[in-house]
């Protein structure tokens, strides 16, 4: 804890130091909440202000769909991105969303997110602190002190992180660079005079936490029968409130206008009604954004029901890989998508399917 | 008073499924909600909260209403009502039962929506009391008291017993049917349900919200909040999504469209959020144009306007849903502490 306090206030200095430099002219990162864990996305536009940034284990949000709005207006705008928020930035470069020369970049190193529902779902109620120590997470409730080992805790997202790199920055400003072998933290912050120029401080933060599959649920719902598969999503399906969080909060969904809200498109279907036209929904969204899906988690992570939403799209992942060839959306801002390009060797999935669904 | 230890509840659950249609809190995949129970049916009364609120029993998320039919020069009115049944609502807590009188004041009020009336008629509310209250729970802002409940019947368990006091006439009918499985409390539980209480007020003290005024929204000071500039910084990571509107058991606004079935015009009605860019669109759009004037008005509607109609009571519970589950971490008390009793003044110089 004490480390995280110490690093808030190098990055709010770093923040500052920016924003004095006339380098950006505002920042968006995270804003303290009411308790430990509700961090909001917030633009910091004044030096005292900053005294409110946070970041910490409870900062999951992508801020990268922000950026659509923020970059279009007047002057620089200082990013806080995850390495994993650099994809979905990286995903709306390349779809001309972002206006990049009105973004600065500041790559920051990630101490894995936890998920509050997760803690939640223990059993543990009245939660007022939560501090790490080790592996675990000491939990101070109105019921007494619990305790979670911190991978129990993680955001779905985060079991199969895309590992520690940032695929986009002007700079990088890292935790563990700034940690040293025995604990203590370096002092001497990475200094932004050049600021301005892509440059890159210290090592990416340490990575060592075992990955699970990403593709592990989905080989499992591929096993099911037919029926079993269609029971599965209608199950989970059944369940969605259609309150449109996972496709308002979705770097991919960047329609002006969705065919879902647009009355006139004869599928508005406002009403939640859980027929089955209602879970088209769903599929229409992950065929949507398929090959541009960078796998961020946000849908999953924000759906008050706790559908696992990221499993549609993980499947249609899974498939691209298999049909074209290993892809990452958002690795970089030039590589063709799979689905909006063309290849003469491209095989054609209908084809597959008929033969059995092999290649 | 009476009580019914625990290995007998499926007993009691099922004798009351026998003569009108039981719900309660279960569940299913992971999440709980208010379904319909059965032998099967995982029951659980430790969740405060379930996601969404019990106010689906009486305004419904869709609902028909009427469908046309034409025929040659002729149109048909075809009235479309569900048949609604008596039943019982078993496991509403304190701030629920609270907020269906929120809602009675708008759709009991003239002209009457009978579609929730009858629904309200035929529900037998049995109320459960809260004995761990979550560090997200406020009602007491709003002077509920979730150790006293209300409803039809009032429950409180504590360790393997449920204690239930009937307290209006339909709770009296239900007790009828089911009191053979029932022993009676007596003195020694009527102490222990004493100190049970006093125990939860303890915790209710120590809750981190305990000190939530809305005192600043209490001295007229509509305009001066409407105005504030203070909006734009509240609103900013707004998503407009539907969450807190669909999750909250006050939000009550809702939408009438007509959909063609291919063989009539089918009527119906589906709750609308605030939040969303095509609320209250006319023909010249929405009149509320970007997230700001969104965000806004749901939180004036329910700190402002709804008690400017209703002799100053507000339209939240204090539930806590909303900072449970707003995927930015936006919510009713971050809008609420912004005029706290001792900014109020700062309201009026605010603009
Ligand atoms: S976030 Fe969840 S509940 Fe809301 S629309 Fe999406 S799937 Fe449905
Ligand atoms: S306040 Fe939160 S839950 Fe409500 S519409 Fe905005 S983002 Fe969605
Ligand atoms: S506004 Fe939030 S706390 Fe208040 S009743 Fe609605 S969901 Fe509950």
């Amino acid at each position: 804890m004490q480390r995280v306090t110490e690093l808030n206030e190098l990055m709010r200095k770093k923040a500052q130091m920016l924003l004095e430099n006339g380098i950006v002219n505002r920042i968006i990162g995270w804003k303290k909440g009411e308790f430990i864990y509700d961090r909001t996305p917030a633009v910091f536009q004044d030096s005292d202000e900053l005294s409110k940034l946070i970041y910490d284990g409870f900062c999951g949000a992508n801020l990268s769909k922000y950026l659509i709005q923020e970059s279009k207006k007047e002057g620089k705008i200082l990013a806080l991105l995850k390495p994993c928020d650099t994809y979905s930035f990286n995903q709306l470069i390349k779809e001309h969303q972002i206006n990049r020369e009105n973004v600065y970049v500041l790559g920051i190193g990630c101490p894995d997110m936890i998920d509050i529902n997760k803690i939640r779902s223990k059993g543990f109620k009245g939660i007022l602190k939560i501090e790490e120590k080790e592996d675990e997470l000491i939990i101070d409730t109105l019921y007494g002190q619990k305790r979670i080992k911190k991978e129990k805790a993680l955001l779905e997202k985060c079991l199969s992180c895309k590992g520690k790199q940032h695929v986009a920055y002007d700079e990088l400003f890292l935790i563990d660079n700034m940690i040293s072998d025995n604990g203590s933290i370096n002092r001497s912050m990475p200094d932004c005079e050049e600021a301005s120029g892509l440059k890159k401080v210290g090592i990416a933060s340490r990575d060592s936490r075992p990955k699970k599959d990403p593709y592990e649920m989905v080989e499992k719902i591929e096993a099911m029968t037919p029926d079993e598969r269609f029971a599965f999503w209608r199950s989970e399906l059944s369940k969605c409130i259609r309150c449109n969080a996972c496709r308002n909060v979705c770097p991919a969904c960047v329609c002006v206008k969705c065919i879902f809200d647009n009355d006139r498109s004869g599928i508005a279907s406002k009403a939640n009604t859980d027929a089955f036209e209602e879970n088209m929904f769903h599929i229409i969204r992950a065929l949507h954004v398929a090959g541009r899906c960078t796998d961020c988690g946000e849908c999953s992570r924000v759906c008050p029901q706790q559908i696992p939403l990221h499993l549609l799209n993980r499947k249609i992942i899974k498939d691209i890989n298999e049909f074209y060839g290993q892809y990452q959306a958002g690795a970089d801002t030039q590589t063709p998508g799979p689905l909006t390009s063309f290849k003469h060797d491209d095989v054609e999935p209908y084809i597959i399917m008929r033969k059995g669904g092999h290649k | 008073m009476l009580k019914i230890y625990k290995n007998k509840w499926p007993e009691l659950f099922f004798k009351i499924s026998c003569s009108r249609e039981l719900y309660m809190p279960i569940e299913k995949d992971g999440q709980i909600w208010f379904g319909k129970w059965n032998e099967d049916a995982k029951v659980r009364f430790d969740e405060l909260n379930t996601v969404k609120s019990p106010k689906d029993f009486f305004f419904p998320q869709s609902e028909n209403i009427v469908a046309f039919k034409a025929k040659g020069k002729n149109i048909s009115i075809l009235e479309k009502r569900d048949e609604s049944q008596p039943f019982v609502v078993f496991g509403i807590r304190a701030c629920d039962a609270e907020s269906l009188k929120i809602l009675d004041r708008i759709f009991l009020a003239e002209p009457i929506d009978t579609f929730y009336k009858t629904r309200r008629e035929n529900a037998t509310i049995i109320t459960l009391a809260c004995s761990e209250p979550e560090e997200t729970c406020f009602c007491s802002t709003f002077e509920i008291d979730p150790v006293n409940p209300g409803g039809d019947i009032a429950t409180w368990i504590i360790d393997d017993v449920l204690y239930w006091q009937s307290l209006t006439k339909k709770g009296h009918t239900l007790t009828e049917d089911v009191k053979g499985l029932f022993e009676k409390a007596d003195q020694q539980d009527e102490e222990k349900i004493y100190s049970h209480k006093k125990g939860v007020k303890v915790i209710l003290s120590k809750l981190p919200l305990q000190d939530l005024s809305l005192e600043g929204f209490k001295n007229g000071n509509m305009l001066a909040i409407f105005n504030s500039p203070k909006w734009r910084e509240l609103s900013q990571a707004c998503i407009g999504c539907g969450t807190c509107t669909f999750i909250c058991p006050t939000c009550h606004c809702y939408d009438i469209r007509d959909y063609d079935t291919g063989h009539e015009i089918q009527r119906f009605r589906c709750w609308d959020s605030c939040m969303y860019s095509d609320f209250t669109r006319m023909s010249h759009g929405n009149p509320r144009h970007s997230q700001i004037e969104r965000f806004r008005q749901r939180f004036m509607h329910k700190l402002v306007y709804y008690p400017a109609n209703n002799e100053g009571v507000f339209a939240c519970v204090g539930c806590g849903r909303c900072i449970l589950k707003c995927p930015v971490s936006m919510n009713i008390v971050k809008v609420a502490r912004t005029w706290e009793a001792n900014k109020a003044l700062e309201v009026k110089n605010d603009e």
